[in-house]
């Protein structure tokens, strides 16, 4: 038994026929081939595989295909528009802020989330919204780093003291 | 190499995997789609220790989607890295509960779960063993009867009719006869339990043999050439019917090293032949199933003369080691020839003693034994310290080592092996050490580190360099770039010896045992030191092959020519040659060719390693180098609830050469958080009625999140050349997480006046230990 959904995913409409019980990660990494977002854990306890739905960092292992019907799902392969880096993919670049990269898309993507809400975030603000998010290399510090400066930057900002 | 300031090491490159890992374009091993995969489920024992009278295969074989059932049976061989004591599944008895019994391969994961389900297995419960304690009881239990037949290393000494499956011994000078000169004499004791790695990416290995009998396996794995190695050993395959190829991997710490589910996926395949087997563990099984870090008690007494001299120094550690000696065996080892960590002791009784329990396997986890043993000997050393009126750095100064002083192994280091006495200095500067500030419940402390790399002492490294038609250049290699930064240093020394644009420099990732050339292992913080020395032995070589083409077509000496920017120049003439024009041969105007396609090879093996004596573990060099490092912390203790937040932690390590600043800090701040994990919240928690782990899963084993990290991670660097190393570079990766708990725990000490000598250190403890203390209690 199958239900079909129809999703928007990184700007692409997608129409696929699903298992119910199948996950929204499942989908999108075994039937869209978008690996980007990890599996850790497959119990919304480490943040790997955090889309954006609807805008809003989801834990994909915990939400099912069928429940992101008619949505619109962003992706880490879909962040970078035009070939042009999204200002917290260069930030993270900028400060070493991922080293294996396992977390690194979830971690962006939680970010995102973050400064689409709140665009001038401060460090406990920061610290507050990654903390479902684990990275076991990088001990987190070039991360903050990394999230605050792409905020200023976003907000236009950048060229003042904006890093710790 | 030229005298010239270097241009790419040493500074902040981009880091060459980093664009494909933010935009989601880096693939892991289980982002990688095969035809027709199958899907694994593992058939584990549920006790900890038990005879295995019959595994029946027949139900499980008939559900529907099975392609492969295999168990014990089939495959008898033994194998291990350093002792063989284990078989792809158990064959005679299980040894801890996750031990692999058998595994089926199925169409769909859910029928091969059906399957496993089906699987019935007869057990016959033995008395477990869970502490070396017991371990080494006379009346224990043995977890490995047949000890005495396994095949061994030679500096591996299992002990036949007990459970001690290592034991090194150091004797150094006449420890008796000291302490009876010594005027004080201190003895404590510490305990660290079994932990886990928890990379962000859990186990995972892909294999399928063809038709042609050719297995290849896709694996999450730090070594592919040792587990292409004890792949054949495991199956009785030639080195060239097996190919192993490791993608992106998402950390390891040492839980990769080796091989871990790759004999499971490949004993499928062969049952499966011609299709593709998935097996990959879930993040419970992560924390038991596959491989953890050992436990450790140890005892240590210390003698010193009135001066604060230590003179005579005994040191008993005891691994709690798990059903398997696996990688296990070896931390013993570097615990036993480094027992003395930083410090020049010279009267020396050291043991350290592997035990076999009926616990998760013990292996190597980043620093291999270091944290554990650096977590007794440095809170030895500052308790000691403060017991007798010293100050802990003074003390530490006047006992570390140095050049011209002698380890515990009589090595006797030279100018060239580090500085830790200046990283003490800098770590107590940085934290204003001795400036007599006292804030209530605010405390500092401060611990030292050394490390050495663990490995056979012909571990090597090899690379290939070769340009491109458009004069790149691309090296390959197989050391694993897991996220240290790997092939960014490793580009940094190739453009560096060739003087190209650091974009003109291409690294080749997959590491491939068909393809990349030969590397031991990824592991011993020791890559960006061997291979680093031999990309610079690879672009030496093509640096001649460059110049020589280049005399022939400007019509001058070699020894004229230079590599400038990625072009050849005669700085006579001021004539010049982009290498586009030499990279496949250099073809002069009347159509005749010189040279040809550039390219080398090159190697790198640690030079003049001798073995430890067996009985007393003297060397001259046993080992490649060392790291020494300090690291302070500042916390503040709430003394209502004993919780205390971790405000700073401060780094110093000798580090040869600084490579690449940025990732050098990241690896510092990344060990620091690590440490702190293992300091204040990571134990493995065993169910001694069942030998069960109970806290599998990230929900009761947490460890470090955004909120735990210090407001300040500092890291301060020396730079003492390494004679070896790559422009004087020395490994760094596992040093930055061996001193962390030590620190805390002297920090926590110095602020409220306990001091807690079992790992982690809960609030629970110290808030046990701040109300014996107000009742009078022992507080030492
Ligand atoms: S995989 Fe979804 S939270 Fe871990
Ligand atoms: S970079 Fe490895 S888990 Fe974050």
């Amino acid at each position: 038994m199958t239900r079909r959904i129809t999703v928007r995913v990184n700007g692409v409409v997608e129409t696929a026929d699903v298992d119910p019980r199948r996950s929204l990660l499942a989908f999108l990494r075994e039937d869209l081939d978008l690996t980007g977002a990890k599996e850790g854990c497959n119990e919304g306890e480490c943040g790997a595989c955090v889309v954006l739905v609807d805008g809003k960092p989801i834990n994909s292992c915990l939400m099912l295909a069928v429940e992101a019907d008619g949505r619109e799902i962003t992706t880490i392969e879909g962040l970078a528009r035009d070939g042009a880096l999204h200002p917290l993919q260069r930030a993270f670049l900028r400060h070493q802020a991922l080293q294996c990269g396992f977390c690194t898309p979830g971690m962006i993507l939680t970010a995102a989330g973050l400064l689409a809400e709140n665009p001038d975030p401060t460090e406990d603000e920061v610290r507050r919204a990654l903390s479902g998010n684990l990275c076991r290399c990088t001990g987190y510090r070039q991360i903050l780093d990394a999230v605050l400066e792409a905020a200023a930057e976003m907000r236009g900002a950048v060229g003042k003291e904006v890093v710790r | 190499m030229s005298d010239r300031t270097p241009r790419w090491v040493g500074t902040d490159v981009p880091r060459v995997d980093g664009l494909e890992k933010v935009t989601g374009a880096a693939r892991y091993t289980a982002d990688l789609k095969f035809p027709r995969m199958l899907h694994a489920a593992v058939v584990r024992s549920p006790h900890p220790h038990a005879l295995v009278r019959d595994v029946r295969l027949e139900a499980a074989a008939r559900v529907p989607g099975v392609r492969a059932v295999a168990a014990g049976r089939d495959f008898p061989f033994h194998v291990g890295i350093y002792l063989k004591d284990q078989t792809v599944f158990a064959t005679d008895r299980v040894r801890y509960v996750g031990d692999p019994v058998a595994a089926v391969a199925a169409e769909t994961p859910e029928a091969a779960r059906e399957a496993a389900a089906r699987v019935e297995v007869e057990y016959e419960p033995l008395r477990p063993v869970f502490d070396v304690a017991d371990g080494l009881a006379p009346d224990a239990p043995l977890v490995h009867p047949d000890l005495g037949r396994y095949e061994c290393v030679p500096w591996i000494t299992p002990q036949a009719g007990t459970n001690i499956c290592n034991h090194l011994k150091v004797r150094k000078g006449d420890y008796e006869a000291a302490l009876r000169r010594c005027a004080h004499v201190i003895e404590h004791s510490f305990s660290v339990p079994q932990v886990q790695h928890v990379p962000l990416e859990p186990h995972v290995s892909v294999a399928r043999m063809d038709g042609a009998g050719k297995l290849e396996v896709w694996t999450s794995a730090q070594s592919p050439f040792t587990v292409r190695h004890l792949l054949c050993a495991c199956f009785r395959l030639p080195h060239g019917d097996v190919r192993v190829v490791v993608p992106h991997v998402g950390g390891g710490f040492g839980g990769k090293a080796g091989i871990n589910l790759e004999p499971i996926a490949a004993a499928l395949a062969m049952k499966a032949r011609g299709r593709w087997v998935r097996v990959m563990v879930d993040r419970s099984e992560e924390f038991y199933a596959v491989v953890v870090r050992q436990g450790l008690e140890a005892t240590l007494v210390t003698g010193v003369d009135r001066d604060g001299k230590v003179l005579a120094q005994k040191l008993r550690y005891l691994w709690n080691c798990g059903g398997y000696g696996g990688y296990g065996v070896n931390v013993v080892r570097a615990a036993g020839y480094t027992c003395g960590g930083a410090y020049e002791f010279p009267n020396v009784w050291g043991d350290s003693i592997g035990v076999y329990t009926n616990r998760p396997v013990g292996s190597a986890y980043r620093g291999f034994g270091m944290q554990e043993i650096h977590w007794a000997l440095e809170q030895q050393m500052t308790m000691v310290a403060r017991e007798l009126g010293f100050d802990p750095v003074e003390f530490r100064l006047r006992n570390c080592l140095g050049p011209g002083k002698s380890t515990v192994t009589g090595q006797v280091l030279d100018e060239h092996a580090g500085r830790v006495d200046l990283c003490i200095r800098k770590v107590a500067e940085a934290l204003r050490w001795g400036d007599g500030r006292r804030e209530p419940y605010r405390g500092r402390g401060l611990a030292c580190a050394v490390k050495a790399p663990a490995m056979p002492n012909d571990a090597a490294s090899s690379v290939v360099l070769k340009f491109c038609e458009d004069g790149m250049l691309e090296v390959l290699l197989s050391g694993i770039d897991y996220g240290q930064g790997l092939k960014t240093v490793a580009a940094q020394f190739a453009a560096e010896a060739l003087d190209l644009p650091f974009d003109q420099v291409r690294v080749r990732g997959l590491p491939d045992t068909d393809l990349s050339p030969y590397d031991w292992q990824t592991v011993a913080s020791r890559q960006t030191w061997a291979t680093g020395n031999a990309v610079l032995r690879a672009a030496e070589s093509c640096k001649r092959q460059l110049l020589a083409m280049a005399a022939q077509a400007f019509d001058a000496p070699a020894s004229r020519l230079q590599l400038a920017g990625g072009r050849v120049l005669d700085p006579e003439t001021g004539r010049s040659l982009p290498l586009a024009r030499l990279a496949m041969g250099y073809q002069f105007d009347d159509g005749h060719t010189v040279g040809g396609p550039v390219a080398a090879a090159a190697s790198f093996v640690p030079e003049g390693l001798i073995f430890l004596d067996p009985e007393t573990s003297q060397s001259p060099k046993p080992v490649a180098k060392w790291t020494f490092g300090c690291q302070g912390v500042e916390l503040q203790v709430d003394p209502e609830t004993g919780r205390f937040t971790v405000e700073r932690i401060v780094g110093c390590y000798d580090v040869g050469k600084v490579v690449h600043p940025g990732l050098i800090r990241g690896q510092t701040y990344g060990g620091m958080v690590q440490g702190l994990g293992t300091a204040v919240m990571e134990e493995l928690l065993l169910d001694r009625a069942t030998g069960r782990i109970r806290n599998a899963s990230l929900t009761d084993y947490k460890i470090p999140t955004t909120e735990d990290v210090p407001q300040r991670l500092e890291a301060h660097f020396v730079e003492t050349p390494q004679a070896d190393g790559p422009l004087g570079a020395r490994g760094i990766g596992e040093h930055t997480m061996i001193p962390t708990p030590a620190a805390i725990a002297d920090a926590l000490y110095d602020a409220c006046g306990v001091r807690i000598t079992t790992l982690p250190i809960t609030a629970e403890k110290v808030l046990a230990a701040l109300r014996a203390k107000a009742e009078g209690g022992p507080a030492r």
